[in-house]
């Protein structure tokens, strides 16, 4: 088993975060894992993105170019990785900010309006965790409660009170492809 | 002690730390800043030093000092900044001080870019200053292996008195993979009662120097250099080999494009295709002899590199005209894909598996 | 017998190399006897410059390093801020600490390093054979200056006392020279207040002391001491510019 996933989206909307709670759930289940960020000039309010790797095996190269998963949060991402997911992989779009649909024939798509469900949960900051609770639904890399072990490691001790709406938004995120999943099949 | 998550920047701070170095002196620039951010707040809590020079000069002047006080202590920087640093490292192997410096290497020449690179290494290996001198330097090519590699390199730098350097690139230094810090092999350091301390009024002056005015006593001094760094040779080369004795192709690769390389190798060999590796992890001192293993009868060897060909020259060294030599590297921040490799493998192969 | 003078401990037994008439000698002594008066000569740890004084690690008798051309500043650092206890000083001529070192020293100042630094103005380039320094006075010839220098082509001589005194962290600046035995003695009390900032954990201090070069300025040791005081102090004046009392 080896996913390799892009995550992709505006600076600030937390595409560098979840890719590290995705990183450390695996590493907490022994997996081995990798994350690897943009960097420079295109973090500063321009577009960001991470390559994380969650494998059986050891990580060879940790640049996804070519992806199991890309998980988009805005629509220059979607324009820049929509064409690099693998045939048979699977693409998330954040739908409150991407209404074009994916041209894709050869993959899943998973429309999930993540802004809107943050919004609902009252905190638009998760709307990113909405983005990776449905990614783990489909896939079931890892398992939610390593995600959550993972958070303090991640944002710090001092916010282990925002732990029960990332739950939420994580648990919401999930229904949403649920539903997804059976209109599919 | 249980795994942690580490970006490889802050990797480098904590393994550094742990290996009892307290002193930092450093500049800033890109894609290695994490590091002296990390050693800002971290070596204040073990009643260590962190100070930001006024410049890459000064930061390397300032280890010299500090080296020649005789304590554990590091710089870092990238490649524009490493060039600067050249003065003070051509000083600090001249006065035979033990330091580590770190090059998070980016494109080049001149500002070059921000993104990974291997363009430094013809600089850490035959050079960047003045003199014949040699730097111990080592390329990890993962988070666990940077971590070791500093703790060890401190050691390294202690026990033959002389600068070590971390040759790693952007992508290593930004990465985030799990790291465990393991004790380091034990070796016997020698007491550092050559270093400047104040004489308390017991003993002769020492003088941490690299001026030898009278010709018979520079050469004297060199040749001293030279038997150290034959020892360091004898003693010091790592290195890792995957199937070089049966393959058809081995790939020389170091640091970060060596994980590249190997994704390419796994690919290559469920097409049924038999491609080997060299990875020197000892750049200076280089794994020559490791060639002399390879399969007689393989048809060449590719190195790959993220510069235009540097490493090569070490490998048509270490080769002795026996194989062919082809080269794959991509410049200025671009990284080579599994992809690229495979098809140049290919090539190599030149059409029959 | 009385001893009315001996040799300070502060000096090694080893003969200078410095030209006769030069200076440099009489500040070497001056600056051993205050390291052995103030008692720190046993935990110093000087630095050493490129130039002139290159050598001076086998001159003074303490614990030496030797620095890269105007690191001796950053070097200083490097050592008092890991070995806060010793006495740290650096012994800079005026290429060294004026031209090719002045990010090193306006840092070191800025920072307020707690290290001591004597710089020697001779206003030439001595040991690469009479060059033109950043102190080279206007008109005054130099290999490098042959028609003498020009304002137009070169700027006006840099005055580093006036300008580090601009630096908060610079705690102690005085400028003083050795033409005279009274003079020598003015020198030797600022070089022993200067370092008594440092033990004091006051900060950086400095002392410029204006010196003479008779091979290079083409004259004899007496004509020298004399072209140094028509010439160079009239452009750099003598005192004090900062001491600790007046910055609080």
């Amino acid at each position: 088993m080896e996913e390799r996933i892009t995550i992709a989206g505006f600076g600030g909307q937390g595409v560098m975060a979840i890719g590290q709670l995705l990183t450390y759930a695996g590493m907490i289940e022994g997996k081995h894992v990798s994350w690897l960020p943009s960097y420079g000039p295109e973090m500063r309010g321009g577009t960001a993105n991470c390559s994380v790797i969650v494998s059986s095996e050891p990580v060879g190269s940790p640049v996804v170019v070519n992806s199991t998963t890309a998980i988009v949060m805005n629509k220059p991402s979607l324009d820049k990785f929509e064409s690099t997911v693998n045939p048979e992989g699977r693409l998330f779009i954040n739908s409150s900010l991407i209404e074009q649909k994916s041209g894709r024939e050869d993959i899943e798509v998973y429309y999930i309006p993540a802004n809107e469900i943050a919004d609902e949960l009252g905190n638009m900051r998760v709307a990113n965790m909405v983005m990776l609770g449905a990614y783990l639904e489909v896939t079931k890399i890892v398992d939610l409660e390593s995600i959550l072990e993972g958070f303090t490691k991640v944002f710090g001790e001092n916010r282990a009170h925002l732990i029960p709406i990332n739950k939420d938004a994580l648990e919401r995120g999930a229904e949403t492809a649920r539903r997804q999943v059976k209109a599919m099949v | 002690m249980a795994k942690v998550l580490m970006k490889g920047n802050e990797a480098i701070g904590a393994a550094a730390i742990k290996a009892g170095c307290k002193y930092f002196f450093g500049y800033p620039i890109t894609p290695q800043s994490e590091l002296p951010e990390y050693m800002a707040r971290e070596l204040p809590k073990i009643g260590g030093i962190f100070l930001q020079a006024e410049s890459e000069i000064a930061a390397i002047n300032m280890v010299y000092g500090a080296a020649g006080a005789g304590v554990r202590v590091m710089t870092s920087s990238s490649s524009p900044g490493i060039s600067l640093k050249q003065e003070g490292i051509s000083y600090i192997a001249g006065a035979e001080l033990p330091c580590l410096i770190v090059n998070i290497m980016r494109g080049g020449p001149g500002l070059g870019s921000i993104q990974p690179s291997q363009t430094d290494y013809f600089q850490a290996t035959r050079g960047g200053g003045n003199g014949d001198y040699r730097l111990v330097v080592l390329a990890p090519a993962n988070v666990q292996e940077l971590v070791d590699l500093i703790i060890e390199g401190f050691d390294i730098a202690d026990q033959y008195r002389n600068p070590v350097m971390i040759l790693g690139d952007g992508m290593i230094g930004q990465m985030m993979e799990p790291v465990e810090f393991k004790e380091p092999k034990q070796r016997e350091l020698p007491e550092k009662d050559w270093a400047t301390t104040g004489t308390g009024g017991n003993r002769k002056p020492n003088i941490i120097n690299s001026l030898y005015l009278a010709p018979e006593e520079l050469e004297e001094h060199n040749v001293k250099l030279q038997a150290k760094y034959k020892t360091i040779k004898e003693n010091e080369v790592k290195v890792e080999s995957y199937n070089i004795e049966d393959a058809d192709v081995v790939i020389a690769a170091y640091g970060t494009t060596s994980r590249i390389a190997r994704t390419a190798i796994s690919q290559l060999e469920k097409e049924g295709y038999k491609v080997g590796l060299i990875r020197p992890i000892t750049l200076w001192p280089y794994p020559y002899s490791e060639f002399d293993k390879i399969n007689p009868n393989c048809k060449g060897i590719l190195t790959v590199e993220m510069n235009t060909g540097q490493m090569i020259d070490d490998v048509k060294i270490a080769v002795k005209g026996k194989y062919s030599v082809y080269f794959y590297g991509r410049t200025g921040g671009m990284v080579p894909t599994p992809n690229e490799i495979i098809e140049k493998v290919k090539e190599v192969y030149g059409g029959e598996k | 017998m009385a001893v009315v003078f001996q040799k300070t401990r502060g000096l090694t037994d080893v003969s200078t190399h410095y030209c006769p008439g030069c200076t440099h000698g009489i500040i070497h002594r001056l600056v051993g006897e205050v390291l052995e008066e103030l008692g720190v000569l046993d935990n110093a740890i000087g630095v050493a410059p490129v130039g002139c004084s290159v050598l001076a690690y086998k001159y003074f008798n303490c614990d030496m390093h030797e620095a890269a051309h105007g690191r001796a500043p950053a070097v200083a650092t490097g050592i008092k801020r890991v070995r806060p206890e010793n006495f740290v000083f650096t012994y800079q001529g005026d290429g060294d600490l004026a031209s090719i070192g002045t990010a090193e020293i306006v840092h070191a100042a800025h920072r307020g390093e707690k290290i001591s630094t004597i710089f020697v103005n001779n206003a030439i380039y001595g040991m690469t054979g009479g060059q033109m320094a950043p102190t080279t006075l206007i008109g005054q010839k130099a290999t490098t200056a042959p028609l003498g220098r020009s304002e137009a082509h070169s700027g006006k001589p840099i005055k580093m006392s006036e300008l580090l005194a601009t630096i908060d962290g610079a705690k102690f600046v005085e400028r003083v020279t050795v033409t005279t035995p009274g003079h020598v003695r003015k020198a030797k009390k600022a070089i022993k207040e200067c370092f008594k900032v440092q033990i004091e954990g006051k900060g950086f201090g400095i002392v410029e002391v204006l010196s003479t070069c008779p091979t290079n300025w083409g004259l004899t040791p007496e004509e020298a001491l004399r072209w140094l005081e028509d010439n160079m102090i009239p452009y750099y004046p003598l005192g004090n510019f900062r001491k600790p009392e007046e910055v609080e």
